[in-house]
């Protein structure tokens, strides 16, 4: 069987094309550049009344959108191609676009949907208003639809990530692989991006490994917030003692540097004395505290109601507080086997916990600073002489009114955690060194990068794009709640 | 204000006690003693083995015993063995016995002894400390100008063009952790096989295959534009869109202050009311962030060392914290901490100097 380039059959009409389109793309930018510098702006009342009041820059920008617009229709063309044609024929991109259409599907439902309903969606139709954020929710969506997709229905990725195939190793993008026959194979024919120095299939593995980032970067950066909210919310408001106290143990976390905490804490040495598990009890339990006092605090009032709602939202999460936190053969072993919901492994238990330790002392300064601004205003004191309590002021007063910020620091936060479990990754601390994370695979391919530089450059962009996307989203997000 | 540094260095001193207390406890853990011992031992020692070598060693005391030994409060631990030679804290190869000090702590100005270099920790750590103090120096160099640059151009049209591509730029520099820049960097610049080497070879333009080095091995000894280029970029690349990004809303806010509008009514060039009337109050925020930026560096140091093997402090720290080098690890976790503490110092130092409105009140 044949290896398969880039572009396949479309090769010889689309990439000329590309290519002379790209350049003067280039160009055009450069030019740009130059003539902001050179040539004034047209007056705005001649661009008004029309006719020819358009200087040479108003043409070169005009060159240089539309040069875009074509770079994007071709891009579209070869990823489009690729769903149309045989398996095979479009190339590597193509190839790599057919085992995507899924998450192709879900983002063109998704944006419709969006589009069309976004007046009434609030901060997240508004978000549509913004190119910047678009691109950026995109950039997200693509991954965690590529990630659940892959991980819940195992629809994308063409092989194990694990599984080694003789021959295969360090074999470049589009190669066959060895030992199949041609006419049972399908989509399993070739390894679409590479194979590693271990011969398993890059493509795979990057798609996999999305699954980890995606199940753990939010959820640890959601713990973060739970621990930040419940802590600083008091400290901000309380201020005293209880600030002073705890903004010494936040500033403390903050001047360790992160990689020696790593060190520290992500050994099988320290994972063996247990000490991971007992700050997962500690870390763990602020979100049913959080919660507990949120409802409490509202329905205080009406026991009838707040007592039977606590009570089943305690018995609920407390059983999942147990259930996350205990598992067989470790230090923490409380709830019995048949009660125990699911069992995380120590290494992600420990990689999760030390995320979530890193992250909460930021989020409690920040909601630290935004409580101690936010009490000073007039419906804050409208709610104290009502004779509200102070823990209602803080979660139904502070809180709703400090999410704006918030929201954009929690997109931004995902993104730091997905960089700082790449970090763990590269440091080869945690997780299994076969686990198919981002991190994991760089360091894995970074040791023959200058002769083989595919099994480390593709989880390297896979990162980079997502952690961009998170960016974009949250720059998109200020953008828009700024101007409310 | 000399109260104020006065607290604020009591502070730094408490801040450090508990975090290199922390540190403490954590290398101190009995598996990780257990891994010094086999790692320095041998790696089949029985359990009774490490417990008669960490005993005699005075590793199995109190942590707070040997705390207060660390820091020099307390006599080292000293035991003689049954053939007459002695082992302690403070016993070093090649020195007398009757040379050995009974203290040798931080108080005493002895750092301890790295046991995977087999050499004191001052001295190894100091060319560590040298080596990455000349990367700090040239990222420091080509990140700061290039971030304040980047950041007035775009802040002072606000919604412009080039403010546009600019904080796009800034974006994606920091959405692009070391790890990756690093290796994209490489494989695309310091690679014989792909990327712009091979091809500005066949041009005829460069001599060798590649454009620079992958490995800043040899920038240790003698730092060139070949091997130095890349760590310094890979670093800088990341803190400087944080920079930029400062740099910008703060050149912002200052452009559409009373005293700029005034300047505009009354017919200043616009280049004249950046140069001379925005610039220099719209730098005061980036300096407390550039300030605060050393700790992050450290991060990047750290990876970035390791990405390129170039032995400086990262490098130690990684391997330090890989063999469970106690004291070199201590020593490590004081200087980070230090330098974290001292650059938090000198920024609001500097933020209450640079200000005139805080000064003054």
């Amino acid at each position: 069987m044949e290896p398969i380039t880039w572009t396949g059959a479309l090769g010889p009409v689309l990439n000329p094309m590309f290519t002379w389109v790209g350049m003067a793309f280039v160009v055009a930018v450069a030019l740009q550049v130059v003539a902001s510098f050179v040539f004034r702006p047209a007056p705005v009342g001649a661009v008004m009344t029309g006719g020819a009041a358009n200087g040479p820059k108003e043409y070169v920008d005009i060159a240089s959108k539309y040069l875009f617009f074509a770079l994007v229709v071709l891009v579209v063309l070869y990823l489009a191609a690729g769903l149309v044609m045989p398996f095979g024929k479009a190339g590597i991109i193509g190839a790599v676009s057919a085992r995507l259409a899924p998450v192709w599907i879900a983002l063109f439902v998704t944006f419709t949907l969006s589009f069309v309903y976004k007046r009434r969606l609030g901060l997240y139709g508004k978000l549509f208003d913004s190119t910047i954020g678009m691109i950026g929710f995109g950039l997200v969506m693509f991954w965690v639809y590529m990630a659940v997709f892959a991980g819940l229905f195992d629809l994308i990725a063409t092989h194990d990530p694990l599984s080694q195939v003789s021959r295969m190793k360090n074999k470049l993008p589009g190669t066959p692989v060895a030992g199949l026959d041609p006419a049972t194979c399908g989509h399993s024919c070739w390894y679409l991006l590479g194979g590693d120095n271990l011969a398993r299939d890059v493509f795979s593995r990057m798609v996999h490994g999305s699954w980890i980032v995606v199940q753990i970067a939010p959820l640890a950066t959601l713990f973060a917030f739970m621990v930040g909210i419940t802590l600083g919310l008091p400290a901000g408001y309380f201020g005293g003692k209880l600030d002073t106290g705890l903004s010494f143990l936040a500033n403390l976390i903050l001047a360790f540097p992160v990689i020696l905490l790593f060190y520290l804490l992500v050994t099988p040495e320290i994972v063996a004395t247990g000490i991971p598990n007992y700050m997962a009890t500690v870390l763990f339990i602020f979100p049913l505290i959080f919660v507990a006092v949120l409802l409490n605090s509202r329905f205080y009032t009406r026991p009838r109601l707040r007592t039977p709602l606590l009570a089943g939202v305690m018995v609920v999460m407390g059983w999942l507080y147990l259930s996350l936190i205990s598992a067989p053969g470790s230090k923490i072993n409380i709830l019995p086997g048949s009660l125990d919901l699911f069992d995380i492994a120590s290494g992600i238990l420990v990689v999760f916990v030390s995320v979530v330790f890193v992250n909460s002392p930021t989020v409690f300064r920040i909601v630290r600073g935004l409580a101690l601004d936010i009490q000073t205003r007039d419906y804050v004191a409208a709610a104290q002489t009502r004779g509200e309590g102070p823990w209602y002021i803080m979660l139904w007063e502070i809180l709703p009114n400090a999410r704006g910020p918030l929201i954009v620091d929690f997109c931004l936060r995902i993104g730091y955690t997905t960089i700082l479990l790449g970090t763990l990754g590269f440091f080869g601390l945690g997780l299994p060194p076969e686990s198919p994370d981002w991190g994991t695979t760089i360091n894995d391919g970074r040791k023959l990068l200058s002769i083989y530089p595919h099994p480390a450059l593709v989880p390297a962009f896979a990162l980079l794009s997502l952690v961009l996307g998170l960016n974009l989203l949250a720059d998109g997000l200020r953008e828009e709640s700024l101007r409310d | 204000m000399g109260l104020f540094i006065l607290r604020r260095v009591g502070m730094m001193i408490v801040t450090a006690l508990c975090l290199t207390f922390i540190v403490f406890f954590m290398t101190n853990l009995y598996p990780n003693l257990e891994k010094l011992a086999k790692s320095q031992g041998n790696f089949r020692m029985s359990d009774e083995a490490v417990e008669t070598y960490l005993g005699e060693r005075g590793y199995l005391q109190p942590t707070p015993i040997k705390y207060a030994q660390w820091l020099g409060l307390m006599p080292g631990f000293v035991t003689e063995k049954e053939d007459g030679s002695i082992v302690g804290k403070c016993v070093r190869p090649g020195v007398a016995p009757e040379d050995t000090p009974r203290y040798c702590g931080i108080l005493q100005g002895d750092w301890g002894f790295s046991t995977v270099s087999k050499a004191p920790v001052a001295d190894v750590l100091g060319k560590r400390l040298a080596n990455t103090g000349k990367l700090m120096f040239w990222v420091m160099v080509v990140m700061v100008p290039s971030a304040l640059i980047i950041g007035v151009l775009a802040g002072m049209k606000e919604g412009s063009r080039t403010d546009r591509t600019l904080s796009t730029v800034s974006i994606l520099s920091t959405a692009t952790p070391e790890y990756v820049s690093g290796v994209i960097f490489i494989a695309m610049l310091a690679s014989t096989r792909h990327g712009l080497g091979p091809w500005l070879n066949e041009m005829g333009i460069i001599e060798g295959k590649s454009l620079f080095k992958g490995s800043a091995k040899t920038a240790m000894d003698s730092a060139n534009l070949q091997n130095f280029t890349l760590p310094v970029l890979t670093v800088a690349l990341y803190g400087m869109g944080y920079i930029a990004r400062m740099t910008r809303a703060s050149m912002a806010e200052v452009m559409t202050a009373q005293y700029i509008r005034t300047a505009r009514l009354k017919g200043v060039a616009f280049r004249n009311i950046v140069m001379k009337h925005a610039l220099r109050n719209a730098l005061i925020a980036p300096f407390t962030v550039i300030m605060l930026q050393f700790p992050w560096l450290l991060n990047g140091v750290v990876i970035v060392e390791t990405l390129f093997s170039y032995s400086g402090f990262g490098w130690q720290l990684v391997n330090a914290a890989g063999n469970n080098d106690i004291e070199m690890l201590l020593a490590v976790s004081v200087v980070s901490v230090v330098v974290v503490l001292v650059t938090q110092l000198i920024s609001d130092i500097g933020y209450v100097y640079l200000n005139p409105r805080i000064r003054i009140s």
